[in-house]
């Protein structure tokens, strides 16, 4: 019976994906997008990877880190140099790019997060910070980055063209995650959360738990960067910054912490609405910020319990149970 | 309370509702609404067509300033345009027409703003305008081959492609340009450089300064750097104070420059400093003006130049925006005065014929008398040096 249910949900998560991919290749491939329409899918593709792999530590393991963008510059750092220093099919220069990103963010994080991690809270989230900035002059002062002047020359190997390619990346990404999550592993990640004490005390490593999920998301977040970069094709340090960081965090409370779903659908409406408020001229940011105090506080209130309750009994009391 | 709670509850949801509907039809609205506009402006002129110019900068963020003066400055040069009666290509006449898209300065930005002025159906591009914004476009711009004209794109890779053009000098030509100006001109043989490193700008002037100094047989005695969010650089005055430097070259924005000439008058430095177009607009900063007493920068534009164009153009400026305006807006209007007339060279609007019209235009600007551009992209003109003398801009003989 258990059995039977999960591999329901998961026949729909699979629907759920060819239906996307499929509406989108058919909008692309019709022509029914204009071109900024276009130029926004695979800005949306990157940001889902940074909010699904940023919710695996705000969400699960419960560590409020604000170092996201340096991972993802390191990355996109590494997979850009790649690339240019390769003479090969676009795709192939893109793949072996991912992973070298994918592994050296993760490598970082992993050494980084040795010494951090076995900060908490507070304190975690002030390092990371620190840290993010020190990747940023770090980035600025070598020579082989290019450093302020910005690492340029880079092909656009991940344009709406590619979007075949970005889509199963992403569908990757939230695959390993979610699958993270259920597993034993992703267990104890939640366990470390709840109660740190309590998982210690059972036998978790705590440590172990923490690093293995800083450095599983450093590897999406730097794949990400990967993209980005050949997206817009020239890198600058400043990109990097917090305020990067801050911008994935907020897909991820968006989405309601800890909640893969909710971080994606976050991060795609995060990146449509600057755009979509194009037509607003000189109101945009003032309404873009308007909108997210708005959506913040809809997605908080009790009128949206509501509204799920009437049309959905089951889910409104699931949603209800995970708030106590 | 509890209907008060109801009330904000339905009044989020409209917001949000209202929020979605605006996501749906966002494409299709401004495209009607560009429609409109063009309509309207074609209804001005009976028998013409609109040519849209496109600019792409920054709107909003740190560098909002720069993409606000372009905006406003190529608004100037329109309305003067459309007010003479149009552009004349062959039988038509053409009235211009002006959107403006917001880029935030970031290159991400740029890339959906340079698509969403493709979907508005643009004739020409008026950007970006700051460098990393508009290299991340120059490839979708060739791609498309439209003519792209970046008012203050100063980076050399913003006229890598055919189709690019500049109407700013690039960093490297303005350090050169200085480090003649301060050895052969001024005489000074021992100089100090303080930059930011975390600034293309000041990282472009500074390395093509220091190369030209060793060149010309000068000394760089200090190289000192500070990044872009400092407010303090005792460190680095110190360090230069220590040295036997004669003067220090300063390439920076105006807002760093006030703090370091404050700064080293407070530390007794007697030192005269040089600086680079950046400088424009310190005397609006500087509490003390004595502090950038006899600094000498480089500048395209001088807005109480006499001559005849400069004080037309800043007298129509100052009554639209109520504001002086600064070199970004004057390179906007030779842009806009640039594209004129190479869509009258041309005889056409067709993107390929106004590339190649523009290496044999002459624009008498108000950047540079008799500016052409060459098959890089790059403009010929002259370059005027700047001299703060008794709190006021002079231009230095």
């Amino acid at each position: 019976m258990k059995n039977k249910k999960i591999s329901k949900s998961t026949i729909l998560n699979i629907i759920i994906a060819i239906v996307v991919y499929a509406a989108v290749m058919a909008l692309i491939k019709g022509g029914f997008l204009g071109r900024q329409a276009m130029s926004i899918i695979i800005p949306c593709c990157i940001n889902v990877m940074l909010a699904v792999s940023l919710c695996l530590l705000v969400g699960f393991l419960g560590e409020l880190t604000l170092g996201h963008a340096g991972f993802m510059s390191i990355g996109a750092y590494a997979g850009a140099l790649t690339t240019n220093a390769l003479d090969l099919p676009p795709v192939v220069e893109l793949i072996i790019g991912l992973l070298v990103g994918g592994i050296m963010a993760a490598l970082f994080s992993f050494i980084i997060g040795l010494p951090v991690l076995r900060l908490k809270g507070d304190y975690l989230a002030i390092v990371t910070l620190g840290f993010g900035e020190i990747i940023k002059s770090v980035i600025n002062s070598l020579g082989v980055t290019g450093g302020a002047k910005g690492l340029t020359g880079i092909g656009a190997y991940s344009n709406y063209k590619n979007f075949t390619f970005v889509y199963i990346v992403v569908l990757i990404t939230i695959l390993v995650i979610s699958n993270l999550v259920k597993s034993r592993h992703g267990r104890a990640i939640c366990a470390v959360r709840d109660n740190y004490i309590a998982a210690e005390a059972v036998g978790i490593k705590v440590s172990k738990f923490k690093t293995m999920a800083f450095v599983i998301s450093g590897f999406f977040a730097g794949m990400a960067g990967v993209f980005y970069a050949h997206n817009v094709g020239i890198l600058k340090p400043i990109n990097f910054d917090y305020n990067k960081s801050i911008e994935i965090l907020v897909m991820v409370v968006l989405g309601g912490m800890g909640n893969i779903k909710g971080a994606i659908i976050a991060a795609v409406i995060l990146t449509a609405l600057p755009e979509v408020l194009r037509g607003a001229a000189d109101f945009r940011m003032l309404l873009y910020a308007v909108v997210l105090i708005a959506m913040m506080l809809f997605n908080n209130s009790k009128f949206k319990l509501a509204l799920i309750e009437k049309r959905n009994l089951k889910k409104a009391m699931s949603i209800q149970k995970e708030g106590e | 309370m509890k209907k008060m709670t109801k009330f904000m509850s339905v009044a989020l949801a409209a917001t949000l509702a209202a929020a979605s509907l605006t996501a749906c039809g966002g494409s299709g609205k401004t495209e009607t609404k560009a429609a409109d506009e063009t309509k309207a402006a074609g209804e001005a002129t009976a028998d013409g067509e609109v040519f849209t110019i496109a600019g792409i900068g920054p709107m909003t963020g740190d560098a909002a300033s720069y993409g606000i003066s372009v905006k406003q400055g190529a608004e100037v040069a329109i309305n003067e345009i459309n007010a003479a009666g149009g552009v004349q290509v062959g039988d038509t006449t053409y009235t211009l027409n002006l959107i403006f898209e917001d880029d935030e300065a970031t290159e991400d930005k740029a890339i959906q703003a340079y698509n969403a002025v493709m979907d508005q159906g643009a004739d020409a591009i008026l950007g970006c305008v700051t460098s990393g914004a508009c290299i991340a476009i120059t490839d979708l711009t060739a791609e498309d081959g439209i003519l792209q004209i970046t008012p203050s794109g100063s980076a050399l890779d913003c006229t890598k492609n055919d189709n690019a053009f500049r109407v700013c000098f690039t960093d490297p030509a303005q350090g050169v340009s200085m480090a003649d100006m301060a050895v052969e001109t001024l005489g000074y043989k021992k100089i100090a450089v303080l930059y930011d490193n975390s600034s293309d700008y000041s990282m472009g002037i500074k390395e093509a300064f220091e190369e030209e100094v060793a060149a010309k047989g000068g000394e760089i005695v200090a190289s000192e750097a500070f990044a872009g969010s400092d407010v303090d650089f005792n460190t680095q005055l110190t360090s230069i104070k220590g040295t036997d430097a004669e003067v220090i070259f300063v390439p920076a924005y105006y807002q760093q420059v006030t703090y370091i000439t404050k700064q080293a008058k407070e530390m007794g430095m007697e030192l005269p400093f040089l600086g680079s177009d950046g400088w424009d607009g310190v005397l609006g900063t500087v509490t003390d003006a004595s502090t950038v007493e006899n600094a000498i920068f480089l500048s395209p534009f001088f807005a109480a130049d006499p001559s005849d164009n400069v004080t037309a153009f800043v007298a129509a400026y100052e009554e639209a925006y109520k504001a002086t305006p600064d070199q970004f807006a004057a390179d906007a209007y030779d842009t806009i005065y640039a594209m004129k007339a190479a869509m009258e060279k041309a005889g056409s609007v067709e993107s390929a014929d106004l590339i190649a019209a523009m290496t044999e235009i002459t624009v008498d600007g108000l950047t540079g008398e008799g500016i052409t551009w060459t098959a890089d992209g790059e403009p010929n003109k002259g370059c005027k040096f700047i001299q703060i003398k008794d709190g006021a801009y002079t231009l230095y003989e």
